[in-house]
């Protein structure tokens, strides 16, 4: 794998977090528990599809070949997204959203901060802005958290259960392969491994305070760096890439 | 006939200073700090802009609205680059700019770049209204990505603030 190849598929992973994560937390439009929360969940959504478009604009740039970043979201198939495994699973119950919510903004977090150091300038330029938003994510759902998790006895009931359903899909958020480790050397991405340390002391605290049960789970989901997927994906872009799969290339 | 050269780059700048944030539009890009650079060679001219958000919807806008002043005023081959390098920061902005924000209804933003990200409502926001400090929040997440909705307690009217950012 050459650097270039290790970069690009680099950008569709960063890109391709984004897009489900904002696909999925877009399904609470219209739907939300109340008003703020409607706009809440939508605002992160449109958050999460702006940096999707400027890291897969930037994916496409190193792709060459004219292609664009609609075309990267619209027309591959759901073996070349390299998407986690957690951005496509179902919104679920408010409480479910949350759960993901906390995992992911407390990865994202910890991700961008480092990628605003990044040698390559433009992956600098989106993490930094990347990250301001999502510290505004990580804060919403940590309070969300604390909410839930001491709240009524349902609530802290399906909080639990979301932060148990979705503990085996926090473990790929940190494998390594090749593309990171070439990229690591060149200074261009960071080292998930100590990421991992990170979000553990990051949200370990916020789940006790919660009241939160830390899950053990003997087994952790993977795939996603090769392509596989849950079922999830395929419902996901037959619904996301209709438009652009039955009218090619039609302008908005 | 109007060639490009006949225009410098100050006098790009000056043309683009007239566009306004589509959805804040007592202020102009150049003063939200979103106009960054203007490079004029012989044929072509490439505008540089930083987007405040990355999802913000009134980019495409801004690119259209850019594209329109230069084409009117006879530009040849204009084009816009979005850059991200270095990210957007609600530092840009003048005291001047704040104060239109205020005058328009939206409290500006009230410290440097969101120091205190982990306590983001341990901020006092004055009420662009009656400039009351006694406000709350109701929501972090409101009306457009850049701002959060807060309530004044002494006039009783909500408001937009402008996100530290």
């Amino acid at each position: 794998m050459t650097n270039q190849e290790a970069l690009y598929i680099y950008l569709l992973r960063l890109g391709d977090n984004a897009l489900l994560n904002g696909h999925r937390l877009a399904e609470w439009c219209s739907r939300g528990p109340f008003l703020e929360e409607d706009l809440a969940m939508t605002n992160i959504a449109l958050d999460n599809i702006g940096r999707a478009q400027a890291f897969l604009k930037y994916a496409a740039a190193i792709h060459g070949k004219g292609k664009t970043e609609d075309d990267l979201a619209y027309k591959r198939s759901e073996r070349e997204f390299y998407n986690h495994l957690i951005t496509e699973l179902p919104i679920g119950d408010f409480a479910y959203t949350v759960a993901k919510q906390l995992i992911i903004s407390c990865f994202d977090v910890l991700v961008f901060t480092d990628l605003s150091n990044s040698k390559d300038e433009t992956i600098a330029g989106i993490a930094a802005k990347a990250l301001k938003e999502s510290r505004y994510h990580f804060v919403h759902a940590r309070d969300w958290s604390y909410r839930l998790g001491k709240g009524t006895e349902e609530s802290h009931r399906r909080y639990q259960h979301a932060i148990q359903d979705l503990w085996m899909y926090t473990g790929e958020l940190f494998e390594m392969n090749e593309v990171e480790n070439i990229l690591l050397q060149e200074g261009i991405s960071n080292n998930l491994q100590e990421v991992k340390s990170n979000w553990i002391n990051l949200i370990m605290p916020i789940l006790q305070e919660s009241s939160i049960r830390i899950p053990t789970v003997d087994y952790m989901q993977t795939g996603s760096c090769k392509g596989i997927h849950t079922e999830n994906l395929g419902h996901i872009l037959s619904e996301m890439q209709y438009l652009q799969r039955a009218y090619p290339d039609a302008k908005w | 006939m109007v060639t490009t050269t006949a225009h410098t780059k100050e006098r790009i700048f000056d043309l683009l200073s007239t566009i306004v944030d589509p959805e804040i539009p007592v202020v102009t890009i150049a003063e939200m700090g979103m106009l960054r650079d203007v490079i004029v060679s012989y044929h072509a001219c490439e505008v540089i802009l930083t987007p405040t958000y990355t999802g913000c919807p009134a980019m495409g806008i801004i690119e259209d609205d850019i594209l329109s002043v230069l084409k009117t005023n006879g530009i040849e081959n204009p084009s816009v680059k979005l850059v991200y390098s270095p990210a957007w920061t609600t530092d840009w902005m003048t005291d001047t700019t704040k104060e239109k924000l205020r005058k328009f209804g939206i409290a500006a933003p009230t410290h440097s770049s969101c120091s205190n990200w982990l306590k983001p409502t341990d901020v006092s926001v004055n009420c662009p209204r009656c400039n009351s400090n006694h406000t709350h929040i109701i929501s972090q997440f409101g009306s457009t990505a850049c701002k959060a909705l807060y309530s004044c307690d002494d006039c009783k009217e909500p408001f937009d603030y402008f996100k530290c950012h």
